[in-house]
């Protein structure tokens, strides 16, 4: 006889610790998600052209594109909506939340705090509602966790700027209409907004990968690229303003993976109660439980340090080594957990008729996107210990 | 316009359902409640009234206080101005026709062109409300409707019929039920679900109504469960192994069972 069952993140009631609007809103992602991603995002992944721009325009619609943002069309809501936002998304599939997450989170955030009055009414709205689709071009092919060394460069033509570099990696460019660039120019790194098309520009969808194929990635080429004086990011001086849109969108990760790690779970516990093996289902054995019960237990630690960190934004206390140690600890164990479902799932966990192994691949790119676990274990130690280990 | 849209609270129809033990009625302890769904079709049925000629939603619902949360708030996120809520302990057990009594008595209260409806609700699929409200407020009822124009005071509705659609007129006021082929309804979005918070939710008893409790309810109902059983396990078909009296034994089949 099969008593009742708790899902793995009811177990602790970890509802009660949500607001009635924190919860409509978790509501209405996962409808959104339930109707109109889920049931198509395996072939979506399969051919690796999702319709990115019916998505923003779905997204936008329901008020989710830059929703922590205020003014401009944005629904200024709290992190903690964000958060769990990001987490019905990524419960979907990762790479529509990190759709979601460069247009709001990187984009968008770019715009509206470095961005002029000008910049600002000319594109957040539009991005706001999705009808516009905006790409971060920070990472390099050579400069990833280091993007300090950058090549990519803007110097002065008379009045105008003149952008050449190479940007890779670039959620959202395929479909972009704007771009945030960053280039190293003579007082330091600035960021330009570069319309697309714009000529010298090119931008090519890198096709060959083997995770987030449900997500559009790309490459943009910068060939002596002239834009006016107004492309400038005006607030944007340094690196620690790109830095800090990477940190809005970690934020969102830390969230995200345990959307994965959640579909994961209760989709491995749906298959081991119903799996039959030496005449019993799988779910009846100490070994399954054990792992059911590891996984659970990281899953709703995991949601309690992001709700914390969520609760921290929300009252103007979020420090970026707190942020690092949530995608560190969160992002680390939503892996951790898509490979053991996998495993439990035998050889229907390679099966894209489950969720499980995209889940899986898709986590192996947001592990090391958005700050490697290791430069994230790097910032907590400098955090502790006072000394930079990165030089 | 103005346009009153009724919806109930009902237990999820995705999940198992059952009746309570003692009285028989709809165990809603048990429940994952929801707004029913063919409600959400009478809503947006209404939004886009009023997006096209002016005016005014208003939710009417009458069920438990719980209600409020889960059909109440996400009806008014969907877009409309406001919800009445009929909230009495007397009421549980009530039949169609003391529901409908309730409901007229609330809908003499409000000012309204229109009031829209699911053609059924998923638990008690009666489809008589627009009937009785009909009778009781002496307006036109026009039911299970797939397309609604209005025009100079008077409502063209595509009823939708087992072969094809009857159209139907009717001058406003007038009630009016909606099947699902209508619309496709709105999501939500967050603002809306933000600005719900504020609408204004009206908490009306039976009292408000002039209704006295002994009107309503299970001892005032005009039809009660007396008994209620599980289905029977099904049992073991019959085979027919085809020695080349198959095609005929199937007809048989099909004659002994009314389909043929």
């Amino acid at each position: 006889m099969m008593a009742e069952r708790t899902g793995p993140l009811q177990l602790l009631d970890l509802d009660s610790l949500l607001s009635e609007d924190e919860r409509a809103v978790r509501d209405l992602v996962r409808r959104i998600a339930d109707d109109t991603i889920r049931p198509y995002v395996a072939d979506w992944f399969a051919g690796g052209d999702p319709p990115v721009r019916e998505l923003a325009r779905q997204l936008g619609t329901a008020g989710l594109l830059g929703m922590r943002l205020s003014g401009y069309g944005c629904a200024g809501a709290s992190a903690v909506a964000y958060g769990l936002t990001c987490m019905e998304l990524e419960a979907a599939d990762s790479g529509v939340r990190s759709l979601a997450s460069v247009q709001g989170s990187l984009a968008m955030y770019a715009i509206w705090r470095y961005g002029s009055e000008e910049q600002k009414q000319e594109w957040l709205p539009r991005m706001a509602a999705g009808e516009v689709i905006g790409c971060f071009g920070l990472t390099e092919p050579d400069h990833g966790s280091d993007p300090g060394s950058m090549t990519t460069r803007a110097r002065r033509d008379g009045a105008d700027w003149v952008l050449t570099g190479d940007k890779m990696w670039i959620t959202n460019a395929p479909v972009a209409d704007v771009a945030v660039i960053w280039a190293r120019t003579d007082q330091g790194i600035r960021g330009f907004l570069v319309p697309l098309p714009t000529p010298g520009v090119t931008v090519s969808r890198i096709s060959d990968k083997l995770s987030l194929r449900a997500s559009a990635t790309g490459e943009i080429v910068l060939d002596d690229v002239r834009l006016p004086q107004e492309a400038l990011l005006p607030g944007a001086e340094g690196l620690k303003a790109a830095l800090s849109c990477l940190n809005e969108a970690r934020y969102g990760i830390v969230w995200g993976a345990l959307g994965a790690a959640r579909d994961c779970l209760e989709t491995t516990i749906e298959y081991a109660v119903t799996r039959e093996q030496f005449g019993r289902p799988i779910a009846g054995f100490q070994l399954t439980q054990a792992k059911l019960a590891d996984m659970t237990v990281e899953l709703d630690k995991g949601f309690l340090l992001a709700l914390h960190l969520g609760r921290l934004a929300d009252t103007g206390r979020l420090r970026p080594e707190m942020v690092s140690v949530g995608k560190l600890n969160n992002v680390r164990e939503a892996l951790a957990i898509a490979r053991e479902c996998r495993a439990i799932l035998g050889a229907n966990g390679i099966s894209g008729a489950y969720p499980v192994m995209r889940h899986a691949v898709n986590l192996e790119s947001v592990l090391t996107y958005e700050g490697t676990s290791e430069i994230h274990t790097l910032v907590i130690g400098q955090r502790l210990t006072g000394l930079s280990a990165f030089t | 316009m103005k346009i009153v849209v009724l919806v109930k609270q009902v237990p999820d129809s995705g999940e198992e359902r059952s009746l309570r033990s003692d009285d028989f009625t709809v165990d809603r302890d048990a429940a994952t409640k929801r707004m029913n769904e063919l409600d959400e079709h009478a809503i947006e049925a209404a939004l886009q009234l009023v997006e096209e000629h002016g005016g005014e939603v208003t939710v009417l619902t009458m069920a438990p206080a719980d209600a409020l949360e889960s059909t109440v708030r996400k009806a008014l996120q969907m877009g409309p101005d406001r919800a009445v809520h009929i909230v009495d302990e007397a009421i549980h057990g009530s039949c169609a026709v003391t529901s409908s009594a309730v409901l007229a008595a609330a809908l003499r209260t409000l000012e309204w062109d229109l009031v829209l409806c699911g053609a059924e609700s998923t638990d008690g699929r009666v489809q008589a409300m627009p009937h009785m409200l009909s009778e009781r407020l002496d307006v036109a009822a026009v039911t299970g409707a797939r397309k609604i124009t209005v025009s100079g005071g008077e409502i063209t509705v595509e009823r939708q019929v087992d072969d094809g659609y009857e159209l139907v007129q009717a001058a406003l006021p007038a009630i009016v039920s909606v099947w699902d082929t209508i619309n496709t309804p709105r999501y939500p979005s967050f603002k809306l679900i933000m600005a719900a918070k504020k609408k204004p939710v009206t908490t009306l008893s039976l009292a408000d109504l002039g209704i006295s409790p002994d009107q309503v309810g299970l001892s005032a109902s005009t039809s009660q469960v007396l008994h209620a059983a599980p289905r029977p396990p099904r049992e073991a078909g019959v085979k027919v192994i085809d020695d080349g009296s198959g095609g005929v034994a199937l007809v048989d089949f099909l004659a002994a069972e009314k389909f043929v």
